[in-house]
């Protein structure tokens, strides 16, 4: 089939279901559920799982037909880690049974699901963590601390990486899992950053007993499952196909619109050397995004995150600037926690504050530019003393 | 909808990437530099010997057909787009190869198509010709002027300095501003005093062109010239930036091999994390020219509404992205990149060259500002 007859085929499923399923009068969940089941949630997802196992690209016909139909969404901020990070390492790595039970109701945000990745002791370094899963017989109990994890006071599940094997290798004995944060062994306790507000948390686990049946990928290879996660991450946050001016250059480029009387010949000329370098990322990113309309996200996706964290950082930095004296005032030190965080959200001080984390969440900026030097441009690896050691004789 | 929200939309469909016939047209052309435009070659005509250029041109004109490229095959040409231009400029650049290109085969012609002389375009085409438009090679579209008038006679009088592609070339089309806007007028070179001059970058020549009651004939009368001039200038700019990132990818290249090779202090030196993150931020910088680049040419190719953003955009980012590649292989490649053997310095001075050409990138960000409503 040519591209636009998928996209008529598209567009009569997308017809079917408004005709089964009238947004109007239908409830929310139950019409997210049909479009689940019709293949229209994720269309590059294969059949059955709620997607049709069509190009990544032709969502955005199903999505065009729904948005004018006014049908409800699956409000996707809200869900980020479930749809950008737990789904696609499901998807890759989980059985057929935890397919079947985990996709649908992440997609439709019935079940929020969190991240229990870095450690207080593994940061960069998350091959160091020290959380361990223990087994007994059927069941894993495991024991440790998480830290910035986002909505895990709201989340139903977890994707976990703990130490199955402290006698292997650090990268060798983990194990991936599916932790239920319902579990009486968790503890989660709200962790306030420089904004003030509480977006992330720490995460206390004492004798949390996971089921071997929600183990993801094989035991010993979870260090492989979480670099699949983590290059999804890394597209999430840098990637995708944003139109012209989105994120922070749109908030500044605003700004600058309305505000004629901020405006300075030296503040013109960053904003336009910003303009520029954010439209050039934006067709990076598009470019990126066609080479890997079928494949799997590879080191590039680093490129762009680098890029996407000091753009945003220069662009909050100059917003505050362009504001004067309104620049020296702060909406609100609350301490609050947050369901869903935007980076472009609430005045331009969050703003600015808040673009700093860009640079460490999700990989460090420095860390990146490892990556792309030793993977991409085959330089020499980083100098180390603990690759064949034992985790548990590591210094520490 | 106002025209600022117009611009600030952009195509959707636009492929960024190279399809099969751009990749086998850049092997045929890469292959072909890479055994006939040796860089030591390339150096010599910073001692005056110009041979190399004399040879290459006719092979890439006639033999791949480069001088037709953007012909139209009913007119002899290959009927390729700006794309496939860009791609040759890509590896034109990786070579910094002393040919007229870029200012006969996608300037000049671009004007005589226009102007729809077949005879003309038959002859660039064929190789036969050689053109170059006579103004400086700093003009911008936006703001390209001309000191040649005609005088009652019917000749041009007046003078055009920092003139590219002109030694290539039998003839000169010249814009003449009168009353009515400008003409474009063409003068054989033999009519004309041409002076060498000692460009910065000598394997893209400059000269200074002297018209003394030179003859002159009309291609394109005043209800068009001007238009005709800055079209052909923004798609020179528009397909510069993908010279320029030939010329950033050549010197990034090359930069990562030698520090693969290169030991200091008992190690490779491409191990230094120092290093490392300069050579990761040169990467990320040369994907994004490509991208941006890419854009250009794709939007000149199809006459995209979006064409002037993307071209000063490109211009905009990639004119420095060449250089800082430039300045980084120097600086990184250590006292070996100081020396006049070794071929960085070709990469050097045409990234710095190509910055000032077509526009600078203050000027493109200003056309910028007003094409996206974000004036000073």
């Amino acid at each position: 089939m040519s591209d636009d007859e998928v996209a008529d085929d598209l567009r009569r499923r997308v017809a079917d279901l408004l005709a089964a399923h009238d947004p109007a009068t239908t409830d929310r969940l139950e019409f997210l559920r049909a479009r689940f089941d019709a293949g229209l949630a994720w269309v590059h997802y294969p059949e059955g799982l709620g997607g049709l196992g069509l190009p990544r690209a032709m969502q955005s016909v199903v999505d065009a037909e729904l948005e004018k139909a006014d049908a409800p969404d699956n409000e996707p901020r809200r869900i980020g880690i479930g749809l950008g990070m737990a789904a696609p390492t499901i998807l890759a790595f989980g059985t057929d049974e935890q397919k079947k039970r985990f996709l649908r109701p992440l997609w439709t945000g019935e079940e929020v699901w969190c991240q229990l990745f870095s450690e207080p002791g593994a940061g960069s370094d998350l091959a160091a963590l020290a959380t361990r899963a223990v087994r007994d017989g059927d069941t894993w109990v495991v024991n440790g601390q998480k830290v910035w994890t986002s909505v895990a006071h709201k989340a139903r599940w977890a994707i976990l990486v703990a130490r199955s094997d402290p006698d292997q290798p650090k990268h060798a004995g983990m194990t991936y899992f599916v932790c239920d944060m319902t579990d009486p062994g968790i503890d989660v306790r709200p962790l306030r950053q420089i904004t003030g507000e509480a977006e992330f948390n720490e995460v206390f686990l004492t004798d949390v007993r996971i089921p071997d049946e929600n183990r993801l990928g094989a035991v010993g290879d979870g260090w492989r499952v979480a670099m699949g996660t983590l290059m999804n991450e890394r597209v999430a946050i840098g990637g995708g196909s944003a139109p012209r001016e989105s994120g922070m250059i749109g908030v500044v480029a605003d700004t600058w619109r309305k505000r004629p009387e901020v405006r300075t010949p030296g503040t013109h000329d960053r904003l336009m050397r910003l303009w520029v370098e954010a439209e050039v990322a934006r067709l990076t990113g598009k470019r990126l995004q066609q080479k890997l309309a079928s494949g799997e996200p590879g080191p590039e996706g680093s490129a762009m995150k680098l890029v996407f964290a000091r753009l945003s950082q220069e662009l909050s930095g100059l917003e505050l600037e362009l504001l004067g004296e309104e620049g020296l005032r702060y909406s609100d030190w609350t301490m609050t926690r947050p369901e869903i965080v935007e980076f472009t959200g609430r005045d331009a001080g969050y703003r600015y504050l808040r673009a700093k984390g860009n640079s460490i969440e999700g990989g460090t900026s420095e860390v990146l530019r490892n990556i792309i030097a030793e993977r991409v441009l085959g330089l020499p690896p980083e100098h180390r003393d603990d690759k064949d050691v034992p985790w548990k004789d590591l210094p520490r | 909808m106002n025209q600022s929200t117009q611009s600030r939309e952009t195509s959707a469909d636009v492929n960024l990437l190279y399809t099969d016939v751009e990749d086998s047209l850049r092997d045929s052309v890469r292959s072909l530099l890479a055994d006939r435009c040796p860089a030591d070659r390339v150096i010599a005509a910073y001692d005056g010997d110009h041979d190399l250029g004399a040879e290459l041109w006719p092979t890439l004109a006639t033999d791949l057909g480069l001088a037709g490229l953007l012909v139209p095959e009913d007119m002899g040409g290959q009927g390729a787009s700006a794309r496939e231009a860009a791609v040759v400029l890509e590896e034109l650049g990786r070579f910094a190869a002393p040919v007229p290109f870029l200012t006969s085969a996608v300037i000049a012609t671009s004007i005589a198509l226009r102007a729809r002389e077949t005879e003309l375009v038959r002859k660039l085409a064929a190789g036969t010709a050689t053109a170059a438009l006579a103004v400086p090679f700093s003009s911008g579209a936006a703001t390209f002027g001309s000191d040649v008038l005609r005088t009652e006679e019917d000749v041009l009088r007046g003078s055009v300095a920092n003139v590219a592609g002109a030694h290539d070339a039998d003839i000169l089309f010249v814009p003449v501003p009168t009353e009515a806007g400008f003409e474009v007028h063409l003068v054989d070179v033999s009519e004309v005093t041409m002076t060498s001059v000692v460009s910065l970058d000598m394997t893209r020549r400059l000269a200074d062109i002297e018209f003394m009651d030179a003859p002159c004939e009309v291609l394109i009368d005043a209800t068009d010239g001007a238009a005709a001039v800055r079209d052909a200038l923004e798609l020179g700019a528009a397909l510069l930036a993908s010279e320029q990132v030939g010329v950033a990818e050549w010197c990034l290249e090359s930069t990562v091999a030698y520090l693969k090779e290169r030991r200091q202090f008992g190690r490779i030196v491409g191990g230094f994390q120092a290093i490392k993150h300069r050579l990761a931020d040169l990467w990320v910088e040369v994907e994004s020219a490509r991208a941006a680049a890419r854009y250009a040419a794709a939007t000149a190719a199809d006459g995209d509404p979006d064409r002037r953003v993307a071209t000063s955009l490109a211009q905009a980012y990639c004119s420095g992205a060449a250089v800082h590649a430039a300045e980084e292989c120097v600086q990184l490649h250590g006292g070996i990149g100081m020396t006049w053997e070794h071929p960085a310095h070709l990469y050097l001075k045409r990234a710095k060259a190509d910055q000032l050409a077509f526009g600078t990138a203050e000027g493109h960000r200003a056309t910028l500002a007003g094409l996206v409503d974000l004036q000073a």
